[in-house]
């Protein structure tokens, strides 16, 4: 019993950062029909960001927002530089492509912060909280990974429906056409909706290595839950994303507690194929006709 | 001398025999003058030629990307392991090979049946998936599989038939490593041979029109899936094949040797050398095998420790392929081809008799349905 509720608390705070990263390859995806498989890297990179800056001396926070705010940044540019010129062109081009900045941040990392592994300091205690004796499963760095996501969640789903700019990105996403007629900068839209989402990567990448070892492949198995917590949702909707997060989290911490922890990565893609083959469109997809 | 050219030409399976004699006989030529080192990047070459060559024509006649490449060398890696534990009474390397090749196509008919279904990204992410678990089930099981140190594989002695053979050839005897560096070389020479005279056939015509248009190949009356699934095995056994001859090559079988960075660079490779071209992938292969080496020496020339100077590799590489994406999609030998079909009527005939060339090969910009 012990063991089985440990597995769950853990199953839900990682849950919850595989919604995070799910939920940055649904934007991307929405805006510009492209699963960024560089998504991994990209947060790799912004936690080496943070924690060069807080070996540095500088506050924890700081370097958290800073690291938020480089990830941001990150995306914009690789949306902006990178990307723009095969957007709306063949899908396997696009793929490749960010499998190349794959490949190119991974050495780079190396390169700059070297590939051995590293500890990345955590604010809060990672030992479980004691209550009367009793050592509970959830630690308050776990509190904080749950509550931290969920406010990011939050401030989305604002931006997305109470603001103008948020009404203009999915404009913009739903149909660029229509929307640049009635004045929308689709363009700009693009490239704020890769910031976002590389922001919010970066938040589930500053996550995990919190209290952790870092290096530069640390994020590599990430990249393959969130893609299938996606697919699961439907790999088009938001709601969609963070719900198979919380199923891909508690399935894989289960298998983990259970089976083994070698056999997590194959229960991905059992999951992924189990999906896809019954219900390609997502878990709450309707019926809807195909081509061929 | 006209009339036994324009034979040739018209006869594919001559022309590719005949490519394939040349082939050996230069082989036999290379491996001789070189080094021993020389020799095992030579074979280090040839397994990731034979897998990038089932990978290219997977992607660029089929239309089906696969980021898991990796995960099917490393099932042919640790079947080959499995079964060269004691060197004596071992089954010859031949047999073994086949064998790996024949694991990897049963998985791969596994895969390619869920694959066959699926589109664009989800067909990626599946791969990936795949690429990231196989080492994962390598660890889980150590008893088997001997977990991150991996297995030591006892390389067979040269057999006495190939050792006088090459001995009467060349007039120097052959150790085990260089012979694993022969294997390597003929099993590509015959693998290349294969696929050009399959991708040249009817089923490489059904794969080209399944890739370029869907719905205009079904009404043809062209079973979809199943022609997908047989690209997906076709290609599971190179690299079957692959992986057998890595882990003869390099003495070990080690989930190390198959992380995801494996599965892109021979993607990689595949599109440097231009996607469905056969003549590509053995390119990009070469560049794989020998610009780490290259790379590392020029790092440390410039100060970088060891450990960095072996990142320059991957870093030239994922820029590089960036860069074709960007600038030349057609890869190195489809722009090649592109440049000389501009020449004349002369050279686009000539082109278009080979397989993957010319109008064949996929200029990966184009928008595909």
């Amino acid at each position: 019993m012990q063991q089985l509720i440990t597995t769950l608390l853990n199953g839900l705070t990682m849950g919850m950062v595989y919604a995070a990263f799910a939920l940055a390859l649904v934007l991307i995806w929405r805006s510009t029909r492209i699963v960024n498989f560089a998504q991994a890297p990209m947060a790799m990179v912004t936690t080496y960001i943070a924690m060069v800056l807080i070996e540095g001396g500088l506050n924890y926070w700081l370097a958290f927002i800073l690291a938020l705010l480089s990830g941001f940044v990150l995306g914009a540019f690789v949306e902006r530089v990178i990307v723009r010129p095969v957007e709306g062109k063949s899908d396997i081009n696009a793929v490749i492509l960010t499998l190349g900045l794959f490949i190119v941040l991974h050495a780079l990392a190396a390169l700059v912060f070297g590939s051995d592994y590293k500890s990345f300091p955590a604010p809060f205690g990672v030992r479980g909280i004691t209550v009367g004796g009793h050592s509970l499963a959830i630690t308050p760095f776990g509190i904080f990974t749950i509550v931290a996501v969920i406010v990011v969640m939050l401030l989305l789903l604002l931006l997305f429906q109470k603001t103008d700019v948020g009404l203009q990105m999915r404009a913009s996403a739903f149909n660029p056409e229509v929307a640049r007629l009635l004045g929308v900068k689709v363009s700009s839209m693009l490239t704020l909706g890769w910031a976002l989402a590389a922001l919010v990567g970066s938040l589930s990448g500053l996550l995990i290595a919190g209290g952790n070892l870092v290096h530069p492949g640390y994020m590599d198995s990430v990249v393959v839950f969130g893609f299938v917590a996606a697919v699961l949702g439907g790999l088009d909707s938001p709601l969609g994303a963070v719900v198979g997060g919380l199923i891909m989290g508690i399935a894989l911490s289960l298998v983990s507690g259970y089976l083994g922890s070698g056999l997590v990565s194959l229960a991905a893609l059992l999951i992924l194929v189990a999906v896809l083959l019954v219900k390609p469109g997502g878990l709450f997809s309707h019926a809807s006709e195909r081509k061929v | 001398m006209r009339k036994a050219l324009d034979t040739v030409r018209g006869n594919v399976l001559l022309k590719h025999s005949l490519i394939a004699l040349l082939a050996a006989a230069l082989v036999l030529l290379v491996m001789e003058s070189v080094s021993p080192f020389r020799q095992g990047q030579l074979a280090m070459m040839a397994y990731y030629a034979i897998a990038a060559g089932g990978l290219t024509v997977l992607t660029g006649l089929s239309g089906q990307l696969s980021l898991g490449h990796g995960a099917f060398m490393a099932i042919g890696a640790y079947t080959t392991a499995l079964l060269l534990q004691e060197r004596e009474g071992a089954l010859p390397m031949i047999v073994i090979i086949l064998i790996a090749a024949l694991v990897a196509t049963v998985v791969g008919a596994i895969v390619g049946v869920a694959a066959a279904r699926l589109h664009g990204p989800y067909i990626a992410g599946a791969t990936l998936a795949l690429a990231v678990a196989v080492p994962g089930i390598a660890l889980h099981f150590s008893s088997v599989f001997g977990g991150e140190q991996g297995l030591n594989v006892k390389v067979p002695e040269v057999p006495r038939l190939a050792d006088d053979a090459l001995y009467f050839l060349t007039g120097t005897e052959t150790s085990t490593s260089e012979w694993v560096a022969y294997s390597a070389w003929f099993l590509l020479i015959i693998v290349y041979f294969l696929l050009a005279n399959l991708s040249a056939s009817r089923i490489g015509r059904r794969w080209r029109a399944v890739r370029d248009d869907e719905v205009a190949a079904s009404l043809a009356g062209i079973d979809l899936g199943r022609d997908r699934v047989v690209a997906f095995v076709v290609s599971a056994a190179c690299a079957g094949v692959a992986g057998a001859l890595l882990a003869l090559a390099s003495r070990l079988a080690a989930p190390g040797s198959f992380s995801l960075v494996l599965s892109l660079t021979l993607l990689s490779a595949v599109v440097l050398g231009g996607l469905g071209s056969l003549l590509g992938a053995l390119l990009g292969s070469g560049l794989l095998a020998l610009l780490p080496n290259l790379a590392t020496s020029i790092g440390s020339s410039m100060g970088l420790s060891d450990v960095k100077a072996a990142e320059l590799s991957p870093l030239v590489i994922g820029l590089t392929t960036m860069l074709v994406i960007l600038l030349a999609p057609a890869g190195v030998v489809g722009s090649v081809r592109q440049l000389l079909a501009g020449r004349g009527p002369r050279a686009t005939t000539a082109a278009a008799g080979t397989p993957g060339a010319g109008a064949d090969t996929p200029t990966v910009a184009e928008p595909r349905g």
